[in-house]
């Protein structure tokens, strides 16, 4: 048949909603953006440099690996991109290069990669490569030596540590709307609550996060430090210097919501949030480490292959 | 058909569903025509026809001697030759290709068997109608719990059963008194689209058949999904309708019975929808057996290179290469899509979204189910992730960002997995019959 046209032949269905990775990942990149360049307003060209590093290294190793294991290049879905930008929010702004480049090679290489990449880690990666740095360098990602050349206009004093090493009475003098605002010390992107609310409010409507994590991250927070103040004040801090402060807002919207480590139904979805909120707020109260999130986070995804067992019946199932 | 901007929402998926008659576009007999007979090709002595045999239109063809069903020649005519064809999943079928007569005769062998409707003359002569009636699955005796009229086209933009149902009321009333008698009075629910309501009281009322308003929001229409509503129960996941002893028939193909016996012919004209490539619908009356080329010219729809066409709608058609593909009795639908509207599928991995997982209107762990089907693991698939639920709607394949051609992945590892237990059930019976065999010599032995 020399005149046949050449059809395309496919399977159903023939229609698609136009979603894709990249989107993905580029939104979620638009969502941190306030608060990545409110950390940059704030702690000035360093901050922009830690970031424009992390992000570029985590591209550049991503590269590497996809090179070096001749896979397809797959730096164009944008998910290197956004750990890098990702863990050089949760990093200080005076973090050594070497440090940050560090962090973004156990991120892409040890967190991600060595899984089979995008889809296959069983752990977030920023809280990986975060959790190695804070085990191996601790000085680096302590806020307060980190900052101690700074001077701001508000208590210099990291909420987190403060309340740890001298009591919840330390930060009487934070306000929730100072937290909101970014009137605190931390990590370059995570002192803007307000930025992060934005952004994270921004992705669970348009449905790159599940809202369902979040909201339950938050609450298991507020719940449990709720608990623990009303029973001991004098001790612990209120729900607010909690929820706004640390890594809170940026693990609730940012880390706990990785697709890849985090369940898919509903009611496993909603357990996974409650229960990161609530071992976040268990670690830093009665824990030794300064903020709980980060630690908090791998917890949970380690049992999130378990949680997303609990699932309703498929249709038809019998028995 | 894109994204909502507030992904929290669903995607809701109406379907089209006109409240009026669409005139029908009448294709006139092609010179040529093709069916597709159901067995595969054999080139033995036990094919029946040759080139060069004289048919008549809605003559009975018995194709292989020691096969007991038939074809229906849809032309007058003759037959120009018999060859191969495979569909999808290597369905093996025969073609049979006609050369259209000037003229046309009908065969009168229906007529004269059509003087009472009884299972047997149904079995008979219309196994092969427009609609495709179930009639081959049914057993000597026909005791059904009841009988479904589905007046719902399954995929989205597909008018066909409602535009049969709501132009032919009175056609389809006698039909249903036709099936109530064969089936021994069973009850008979006629699922139709809201749409269809103000004409339902004629649809159903007179012959005591019970109308039923099913929602218009894809996939509602899936057979499964009619049946759930119509009968509050669910088809164990695995088996078919008539398992439970449900038939379910279309509207086109009730009205066709109809039809065949208030005229005494055999129906070989298909109604189907046209779908063009700006997704309008144009209703077309064509001859079994006509190929798309002939529709597609005279419904002025240009196909270039990479063009598709799509037999059936957007959301569970299937892709033909060649547009020599002839209109067959279940055609309720051809498509033609635009190489600039063609979505393509990618070989990114599975990032665990869930947004598959969220959309399934059966309840499956897609993400995981993908995942084993993927890897092979046709039976963990089907035991722990519920391969054998569902219900082939598309919605998984349509939200997924990766672009993973799920649905094709779970429809191979369905027919993979029925592959694998043909041939496990072969062995058994393999190894009872050598087992019997062996006891037989040993008795023997003994005495």
């Amino acid at each position: 048949m020399p005149n046949q046209k050449k059809f395309i032949v496919s399977h159903a269905p023939f229609w698609h909603n136009g979603s894709n990775l990249s989107e993905r990942s580029y939104h979620i990149m638009l969502a941190a953006v306030p608060a990545a360049l409110f950390g940059v307003v704030q702690f000035g060209m360093p901050a922009l440099g830690v970031l424009s590093l992390a992000i570029s290294s985590a591209i550049l190793w991503e590269l590497a690996f996809n090179r070096v294991s001749r896979m397809p290049d797959s730096i164009g879905d944008g998910n290197a991109a956004l750990i890098g930008l990702l863990l050089g929010m949760t990093l200080p702004a005076t973090a050594p290069w070497w440090f940050v480049v560090v962090g973004t090679f156990v991120a892409i290489v040890v967190g991600k990669q060595i899984y089979g990449g995008i889809g296959g880690n069983p752990f977030n990666p920023v809280a990986v490569a975060l959790a190695v740095l804070m085990l191996s360098w601790y000085k680096y990602l302590d806020v307060d030596v980190a900052l101690i050349n700074y001077s701001f206009d508000f208590p210099a004093l990291y909420p987190m540590a403060a309340i740890k090493h001298f009591g919840p009475a330390s930060v009487d003098s934070f306000t929730a709307a100072d937290l909101l605002m970014g009137r605190q010390t931390g990590a370059i992107g995570a002192t803007f609550g307000l930025g992060l609310i934005l952004g994270g409010a921004y992705l669970m409507l348009r449905g790159f996060i599940r809202w369902e994590i979040s909201l339950a991250f938050l609450a298991g927070v507020l719940i449990t430090s709720g608990a623990f103040a009303a029973n001991d004040p004098a001790r612990f801090a209120n729900p607010a210097i909690h929820l706004f402060s640390g890594y809170t807002l940026i693990g609730a919207f940012f880390l706990a919501t990785d697709d890849s480590s985090s369940p898919t139904n509903f009611v496993p979805m909603l357990l996974y949030g409650l229960l990161g909120g609530v071992m976040t707020v268990l670690i830093r109260n009665i824990g030794a480490y300064v903020d709980g999130v980060i630690l908090a986070i791998l917890i949970i995804n380690t049992i999130n292959p378990l949680l997303d067992k609990i699932r309703p019946k498929a249709l038809g199932k019998v028995a | 058909m894109k994204r909502s901007f507030f992904g929290l929402a669903k995607p809701r998926f109406a379907y089209d569903s006109p409240d009026s008659v669409l005139t029908p576009e009448r294709i006139p007999t092609p010179k040529k025509a093709t069916i597709y007979y159901n067995r595969p090709y054999r080139r033995t002595d036990a094919l029946l026809i040759k080139p060069g045999d004289a048919v008549k239109t809605g003559q009975k063809l018995s194709v292989y001697a020691d096969d007991p069903g038939y074809a229906i020649s849809p032309v007058t005519g003759a037959v120009a030759y018999v060859s191969a064809y495979q569909g999808d999943f290597g369905a093996a079928c025969t073609a049979i290709h006609f050369d259209v007569a000037e003229t046309e005769e009908i065969d009168d062998a229906f007529a004269r068997a059509a003087g009472e409707a009884t299972l047997e003359t149904l079995k008979d002569y219309l196994a092969h109608i427009p609609g495709n009636p179930p009639l081959e699955a049914l057993g000597e005796d026909f005791h059904p719990r009841a009988i479904v009229i589905n007046a719902m086209d399954p995929d989205l933009l597909v008018l066909t059963n409602q535009q049969v149902a709501r132009r032919n009321a009175a056609l389809l009333t006698k039909g249903v008194s036709i099936l109530k008698s064969i089936a021994h009075g069973a009850p008979v629910v006629v699922a139709m689209p809201k749409s269809l309501s103000r004409a339902a009281g004629g649809i159903g009322g007179a012959s005591g058949a019970e109308a039923r308003l099913i929602d218009d929001a894809y996939p509602a229409g899936l057979p499964v999904f009619v049946l759930k509503e119509v009968l509050g129960e669910v088809v164990p996941a695995g088996k078919t309708p008539l398992d439970i002893g449900v038939a379910v028939f279309t509207a086109e193909a009730v009205a066709g019975i109809a039809k065949a016996f208030e005229t005494k012919q055999i129906p070989v004209t298909k109604t189907l929808t046209l779908i063009k490539k700006d997704l309008s619908q144009t209703m077309v009356e064509a001859r079994i057996g006509t190929p798309l080329k002939d529709i597609f010219a005279i419904c002025g729809v240009t196909l270039e290179d990479r063009d598709r066409i799509i037999i059936g709608g957007p959301m569970t058609g299937a892709t033909i290469y060649s547009d020599e593909y002839p209109v067959g009795p279940d055609t309720d639908a051809v498509m033609a899509q635009d190489s600039g509207d063609v979505s393509l599928v990618s070989d990114q991995p599975c990032t665990n979204c869930g947004e598959c997982v969220r959309i399934c209107p059966a309840n499956i762990a897609v993400n995981m189910l993908v995942r084993f089907c993927e890897a092979r693991q046709y039976e963990t698939a089907a035991d722990e992730y519920d391969l054998r639920s569902c219900v082939e709607c598309g919605l998984c394949t349509f939200v997924c960002p990766s672009r993973i051609p799920i649905f094709q992945y779970l429809r191979l590892a369905k027919y993979e997995l029925n592959r694998l237990e043909e041939e496990m059930d072969k062995t058994a019976v393999e190894a009872e019959t050598s087992a019997e065999e062996t006891e037989e010599t040993a008795e023997g032995t003994d005495a």
